[in-house]
């Protein structure tokens, strides 16, 4: 189960992940994207703090926003992972595609320099 | 049945026999008193052969009358009614041939007219007793103890007095009044039993008075005529059977009467009132409908159409709206008698009068709304009634009921509606639940498909060499995954080895992995350098994949002429190696993005191709995740340390024994044979 809040702070999006993301649960975080993407944010965060475990259909949904990301211009950032989660991303090599930062604050910037 | 025919038969006989000997007595006794003579026959030979011809009769329309269920109340009456037609035919026959002869010396003569008041008195208890077997059907109609102890008394009594009519003997006449007032009590409390009369519905009662009414009209004919009969002969000699005389056949007309007279009161009483129980007859039967309608094969759209429908009938609405929100969130609207515009307007007007929350499904209370369409001019309706429908105590629809009439709809109707509404709210929530269970059902349906396919993906036989041994384990979760490995000798010397994780479960996951299992045939054959392999395995697979899904694959190319691996990485979990002479094994680090996960040529920028060099006795071990990933009792997960461990302490075994090791420690570390992801691991081991 996955609890997923969504947060508006300056120009960009915070996604924010508590729990676990499974089979089930990634329609949640598909929804919450697709919603950041709709509404038109060109800075989307993902809080990864409370995120305990995350299987491959929730990287998936990452991982199929990657392409549409780019052709927007819009800019996502991931922050916080535990070494756990990290892990997973590593080996699948998600990190390679994604932005990954330790936290808001860098992450934040990181958003900022990339949409100028 | 044949039995009880025969039974009929041979009471129809007995009745006729005794009545023949009672004719032929009677005129015998009363010939011989007019001539002064010693009758052939003892006197009591007609009392006898009448108590007889009653006691066969009885049983011959009891056996008629009383076993037949299929005889509903006008039914009953009818054959009262129908018996009654035909003995009095026969009477004005008789009556009529009388009549013919005139004064002749037949027709005045005294024995002549004993036949013929015989044949009358004959048809007479016939027809009090056809009409006694059906009464008592009417009187136990919904029969308690109490009631049946009575009638048995009754019928005791009845016995009695007919046996007291055939003896004949004097009897005290304070006896005779205790008698009386017992029979006359008995027969007041069988009297009151008209429950029956409840169940006629308008139609039947007017028929029941009808029928009532010609009953009473062939009683008072026969009496007539067994009267007039008995005295001419009374006037001659009163040596016949007088039915004046005989208690039995007085007592029981007079039963056939009262309650006649009694059942004709209480249904002309009861005729103003039957179209209310008829009503909340059709109310219950409505009621019946929706509740059954879950039974039967019928869908949601059915229960919509019989709350509709039975609302509307059992209040009398002018017309109504149900408008409903299917499971996937479409609204639905039927109506009666009024035009889904029409409905709009009221609903728009309503809403723009603020009355909120009643007729949006957020009410939850059933309301009238009466006063509000007053102001609306343009509609022919001054009332309307609102009651949600509630499934899981959330509101899935409203039923509103519209009258012409102002103020149309009382408390009562308000009640009835909302049972209604309220047992069609319980017949969706089922339909609903059945369905999920349908669809449960089917899903593991093709689970079972899911599993059968993705191990008959799995090789039978694996590669084997000179130079090393390899073998591979496999479970499946109940919810299968898609995990896949394979083995293909490309020459001598070369052998290619594949395992590959497909994200997803289910068919999807199945599907994916027999196009994988496709893709590792036709691609390794052509010996291509592992990167190349990722490359046009991306390739391939970037037009079949879901947007969301991908495959984490490792592939090997083991060269025994060269000692060496070379492989390639695609997102999958690290290969565990451990060297010879070592004493502990290690994770190969390296990089690679899993297949799926950049559709373009982008992809080649992601993926690497390593070397590694082998010395006999050398191990590597590969898995999927639901290895690593498996969790025992305390949520915690077994871990790249601890599958590190257990090929550490078995690095000398052989690939077989080092396999078998490592599953066995992984059910005891999950210590359940359940597993939530699928296992698979292949080990080879370098030989020494």
């Amino acid at each position: 189960m996955v609890q997923i809040k969504r947060l508006q702070e300056a120009d960009a999006e915070i996604i924010a992940l508590i729990g676990e993301i499974d089979a089930s649960s990634s329609i949640d975080l598909d929804l919450a994207i697709a919603k950041s993407v709709g509404e038109g944010f060109k800075k989307i965060l993902v809080d990864c703090h409370a995120l305990e475990y995350i299987s491959s259909a929730g990287l998936g949904v990452f991982m199929s926003y990657i392409e549409e990301l780019r052709e927007k211009n819009i800019y996502m950032v991931l922050f916080g992972l535990k070494e756990k989660v990290a892990n997973t991303f590593e080996i699948l090599g998600l990190a390679g595609l994604l932005h990954i930062r330790e936290n808001k604050m860098e992450a934040l910037k990181l958003a900022h320099e990339l949409s100028v | 049945m044949f039995k009880s025919k025969a039974l009929i038969r041979l009471a129809f006989l007995g009745s006729a026999v005794a009545w023949v000997i009672l004719l032929f007595s009677d005129i015998t006794v009363l010939f011989s008193s007019l001539q002064g003579l010693q009758p052939d026959v003892p006197e009591w030979l007609p009392r006898l052969m009448l108590a007889f011809f009653v006691v066969c009769l009885f049983y011959y329309y009891k056996l008629r009358i009383e076993r037949d269920d299929t005889l509903n109340f006008t039914d009953l009456l009818w054959k009262v009614f129908a018996t009654g037609l035909i003995t009095t035919i026969i009477s004005l026959v008789l009556r009529l041939l009388v009549f013919l002869l005139g004064n002749t010396v037949l027709a005045t003569n005294v024995v002549f007219t004993d036949f013929i008041y015989q044949i009358n008195l004959a048809l007479l208890v016939n027809f009090l007793l056809a009409a006694l077997v059906s009464w008592k059907r009417l009187i136990l109609y919904q029969k308690s103890k109490w009631l049946l102890r009575a009638w048995l008394a009754f019928d005791v009594m009845l016995l009695t007095i007919l046996v007291y009519d055939t003896i004949g003997s004097p009897i005290l006449y304070s006896l005779r009044l205790v008698v009386n007032i017992i029979l006359g009590a008995l027969l007041l409390i069988l009297s009151a039993n008209m429950r029956w009369v409840a169940y006629l519905n308008f139609k039947q009662k007017w028929t029941s008075l009808l029928l009532l009414l010609l009953v009473f009209f062939y009683l008072f004919y026969f009496f007539y005529s067994v009267e007039s009969g008995s005295e001419i002969i009374a006037k001659t000699s009163s040596a016949f059977l007088d039915f004046r005389n005989h208690l039995f056949i007085i007592f029981l007309a007079l039963f056939i009467i009262v309650y006649g007279v009694f059942s004709f009161l209480v249904i002309l009483f009861n005729l103003p009132t039957s179209s209310v129980f008829e009503q909340k007859l059709e109310e219950v039967v409505n009621y019946q409908r929706i509740s059954q309608s879950i039974q039967t094969e019928q869908d949601e759209e059915s229960v919509y159409n019989i709350l509709l429908e039975s609302s509307v009938s059992s209040v009398f609405a002018d017309a109504a709206w149900l408008e409903i929100t299917r499971v996937n969130n479409e609204q639905k609207i039927y109506t009666y008698r009024i035009s889904e515009q029409e409905s709009k307007n009221i609903r728009e007007h309503l809403e723009k009068n603020q009355v909120k929350g009643i007729l949006d499904t957020g009410s939850e209370k059933t309301k009238n709304l009466s006063k509000y369409l007053g102001s609306l001019k343009t509609s022919r309706f001054r009332s309307i009634l609102a009651f949600p429908i509630m499934v899981k105590e959330e509101t899935i629809g409203t039923l509103a009921l519209l009258k012409e009439l102002p103020d149309g709809f009382n408390k009562e109707m308000t009640r009835i509606i909302s049972t209604f509404a309220n047992q069609a709210g319980i017949s969706i929530e089922n339909f609903r639940l059945l369905e999920e269970a349908f669809q449960h059902a089917r899903y593991k349906e093709e689970l079972k498909i899911a599993k059968t396919v993705q191990q008959s993906l799995l090789p039978t036989k694996l590669e084997q060499d000179n130079d090393f041994e390899v073998v591979a384990f496999s479970a499946s979760a109940d919810e299968v995954g898609g995990d896949y490995y394979d083995t293909l000798r490309i020459d001598a010397h070369t052998v290619a080895l594949i395992i590959a994780d497909v994200s997803g479960k289910g068919t999807t996951a199945a599907f994916h992995m027999s196009q994988m299992k496709g893709i590792f045939h036709s691609l390794a054959q052509q010996h291509l350098d592992p990167k190349e392999f990722m490359q046009r395995s991306n390739q391939a697979l970037t037009y079949c994949l879901e947007r969301n899904s991908f495959i984490s694959a490792s592939f090997f190319i083991i060269d025994t002429q060269q000692k060496n691996i070379r492989y390639s990485r695609a997102g999958h979990c690290p290969v565990l190696y451990m060297q010879a002479g070592q004493n502990h094994s290690y994770y190969l680090k390296d990089r690679g993005a899993a297949l799926g996960m950049v559709r373009s040529r982008e992809y080649n920028n992601h993926i690497e191709t390593n070397e590694i060099s082998y010395q006999p006795g050398d191990i590597m071990v590969l898995y999927t995740d639901g290895i690593t990933e498996a969790k025992n009792a305390k949520g915690e997960e077994f871990g790249n340390d601890r599958l590190a461990l257990a090929l550490n302490e078995k690095a000398t075994a052989s690939a077989k024994e080092i396999e078998d090791y490592i599953i066995k420690q992984l059910y005891a570390f999950t210590g359940t044979q359940n597993i939530n992801d699928d296992y698979t691991s292949m080990t080879v081991k370098f030989k020494t």
